[in-house]
């Protein structure tokens, strides 16, 4: 494992691997009384969030916590923070401050790199999101979570998504879901698909390591799993496409649409969703739907991650490794 | 009256000769001149080229002084071989009225280190709304020849067209920042593979490229002169020989860092990279190259954009844009134009000097190198080889891509009308 955890494609598959199996073991922590081990006592871990993301900031909380680490919560939303030097301003009183790891989530592309790159600070750096580049651990999750459903969770240890045939549907452009998945699923082997009006879709798209349409009922009998990326209704005032109806129209998941996709297929959703337009409740309470349960491995994902990267190279709950690689 | 010879140079990289400086002109070029009263320099085969001219420098005095000043500015000017610069409008105040100009222009005087010919703005305040008082800068004691809105586009086809319309009265030239806006809304770099990879807000080719083909058009129709400023996408390369080819009164400029880097560098994150128009891709830098060589683009440009190192210590979006380049431009277009083969050293005068003179109407600049001719000069020690420490730099900022980069060439003397401003590579 390297030192930083910045974008998805700078992990290896063997990396991936790691980190996945790893996310088992934590999620049996989960399972236990007391969801707590001593693993990060005495070591600190910032949550810098430069943008608002109740849900991202609570699971990597939740994951330091149950980690035993020293948490600090820093907003900068809403404080002094408004010029670009800030950044490294805030990184460099961190630095003094002794942390171990800074979780930074910030509107930027290119800020977590430029953290862990330019010398302000020594810490580990972990991408809770930049802009519209990449979100790592979400899509650390997401494969997580594919794993278990499409391979199985103990059949699932030691490997990849070799095969597996992934459609992501949405707003393409404006995604680092998006990006860090097709980086991660392709060096996991599965073979993905992108779905998105062509507005929605980014010119250089065709350097991606996957294939791009723009429609999703050729592809539905050929997923097995479709990942629903959020669009957001002010796209529709900037002319990515016409109306709502015809986004969900075109684009939205319902039952009939569901009802194409292979028996053991999932439909994915990293939240939070807009019902109606990008998915009918029928779908998204349905079983197939996993968005709670990938909410719940988000935090089994990143205890594995915080663990790999300050230093754990032991297994880390002792009893359920079965073999190193 | 002070008399100077230079002994052996290669008079725009021919065989070598001696020029001998009386006052401010150049008194004789020939073999064997007598040294007698002169003060000796050895070019020892070292190319002199006329004083180069930058058409596109940001001198940020007044408003900014904290990036550069008309002294620092001009001291950079001087160390990288210029005897004149036009320094844009986009300062604070606006270089929109007679006495903006002109107090810009009297600090190069006194100085004295490059002349300053500032650049007037087409629009009050840069706001493309309203043309400024472009006759009155024009009749100041700047003698305003050359307006930009530079830093924005002029995007109005309306007001363009009728400032290109304006100027033809005291013969002057609208110079566009080639820039649709709506294409480039949060704009951060060249749209294309590697900012689809980085989610960065993509400028798009074609937002240079529609505008030019629009002004070309109006130039066209209102029988007037139009110049591109830092042209960078081989589409508008297309464009430019297309409407040369038409007979169009339009001229082109290309900056020495679009003729070397590509959007691959951006990969690092680095702002020192971020400049607008965008660096493009390695396919854009061989057609400028080409497009400067066969004359198409008519002149090498700096687009000289100091910045504090705060403005560039930070994450990419908050980042500002531009680079330094006054004095690298020479040894960037001796890497890419000459050692490529593609222009000779009389090319690399007619680019640098003698074509940035004639657009800009700079007199005394840009002339032969011949009896007669103010001695404004410049003498290049073609064999140097060293990396870029911007320490040595005399900009007051620092911002330049090429730090650590080896590059070739170095300027070791300038004059302006006979008096040195560059000895040994020091500022006199
Ligand atoms: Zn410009």
């Amino acid at each position: 494992m390297q030192r930083h955890l910045i974008s998805a494609a700078d992990l290896t598959r063997d990396d991936a691997v790691l980190i996945l199996d790893t996310a088992e073991e934590m999620a049996r922590v989960a399972d236990r009384p007391i969801k707590k081990l001593p693993t990060l006592r005495g070591r600190t871990v910032v949550n810098l969030f430069f943008e608002d993301s109740t849900r991202t900031r609570i699971s990597f909380e939740a994951a330091e916590k149950r980690l035993s680490a020293d948490v600090i919560n820093f907003t900068a939303k809403g404080s002094s923070v408004s010029k670009g030097e800030s950044l490294k301003d805030t990184a460099q009183t961190l630095e003094a401050m002794g942390v171990d790891a800074v979780v930074i989530r910030h509107g930027a592309s290119g800020a977590p790199y430029r953290l862990a790159t330019s010398g302000w600070i020594d810490a580990a750096v972990i991408n809770a999101g930049d802009g519209t580049h990449q979100h790592p651990t979400q899509a650390l999750l997401d494969a997580f979570t594919m794993r278990r459903r499409l391979v199985g969770r103990d059949a699932g240890l030691g490997q990849d998504l070799a095969g597996k045939r992934i459609t992501l549907v949405g707003d393409i452009l404006h995604s680092r879901v998006a990006r860090s998945n097709v980086d991660l699923l392709h060096t996991l082997g599965a073979e993905v698909t992108l779905v998105a009006p062509p507005t929605l879709v980014p010119v250089g798209v065709e350097s991606w390591p996957c294939e791009v349409s723009y429609d999703l009922d050729s592809t539905l009998s050929k997923s097995d799993a479709v990942m629903l990326l959020r669009v957001q209704r002010e796209r529709m005032n900037a002319a990515f496409f016409p109306t709502e109806r015809e986004y969900s129209r075109r684009y939205g998941l319902d039952g009939d649409r569901m009802a194409k996709m292979p028996e053991h297929a999932i439909v994915m959703h990293p939240g939070p969703m807009v019902r109606g337009m990008e998915i009918t409740a029928e779908v998204a309470d349905s079983e197939r739907c996993t968005a709670i349960e990938q909410v719940a491995n988000g935090v089994s994902i990143r205890m594995a991650v915080l663990y790999l990267l300050l230093g754990g190279n032991e297994p880390a709950v002792t009893h359920t490794r079965t073999e190193e690689k | 009256m002070s008399k100077i010879l230079i002994r052996g140079a290669k008079v725009l990289g021919g065989e070598p000769q001696d020029v001998l400086i009386e006052g401010s002109e150049i008194a004789a070029v020939g073999s064997g001149l007598s040294a007698e009263g002169a003060e000796v320099v050895e070019a020892d085969g070292k190319v002199l080229l006329p004083g180069l001219v930058d058409l596109h420098t940001h001198l940020r005095e007044p408003g900014r002084e904290d990036s550069e000043t008309v002294l620092t500015g001009t001291r950079a000017a001087a160390s990288g071989g210029y005897t004149a610069v036009f320094a844009m409008a986009n300062t604070f105040p606006v270089a929109d009225t007679a006495g903006v100009v002109e107090q810009v222009y009297r600090l190069g005087q006194e100085h004295g280190y490059c002349d300053v010919q500032p650049i007037g703005a087409v629009t009050v305040g840069l706001e493309g709304k309203k043309l400024a008082e472009l006759g009155a800068m024009h009749e100041s004691a700047a003698g305003v020849t050359v307006f930009s809105d530079d830093g924005k586009c002029v995007d109005d086809a309306v007001i363009m067209r009728r400032a290109l319309e304006y100027v033809k009265a005291f013969g002057g030239v609208v110079a566009q920042h080639a820039q649709e806006p709506r294409l480039t809304e949060g704009a951060q770099m060249n749209e294309g593979v590697v900012s689809a990879e980085l989610g960065l807000g993509g400028w798009p080719a074609v937002a240079e490229e529609s505008i030019i083909a629009r002004d070309v058009l109006l130039a066209e129709h209102v029988g007037s002169r139009v110049h591109i400023c830092h042209l960078s996408t081989a589409g508008s390369v297309e464009i430019v020989r297309w409407a040369k080819s038409r007979g169009i009164d339009v001229t082109a400029e290309v900056t020495p860092h679009h003729l070397l880097l590509t959007d691959e560098l951006v990969r690092s994150y680095n702002p020192v990279y971020k400049v607008n128009p965008p660096l493009r891709t390695e396919r854009d830098v061989m057609a400028l190259r080409e497009a400067l060589a066969d004359g198409t683009i008519d002149i090498v440009a700096t687009d000289h954009a100091p910045h504090p190192h705060e403005d560039k210590d930070c994450e990419w979006a908050a980042a500002a844009m531009g680079m330094v380049g006054l004095e690298t431009a020479l040894s960037v277009v001796q890497q890419t134009m000459v050692e490529t083969g593609l222009l000779d050293w009389a090319g690399v005068a007619d680019r640098m000097s003698f074509k940035p003179a004639g657009i800009g109407r700079a007199q005394g600049h840009g002339r032969p190198v011949s009896a007669g001719e103010p001695a404004n000069l410049t003498l290049v020690d073609t064999a140097y080889r060293g990396a870029v420490d911007p320490a040595g730099f005399a900009s007051r900022s620092r911002n330049t891509p090429y730090e650590g980069r080896e590059l070739p060439g170095r300027v070791t003397h300038t004059w302006l009308r006979g008096r040195a401003t560059l000895v040994d590579g020091k500022l006199a």
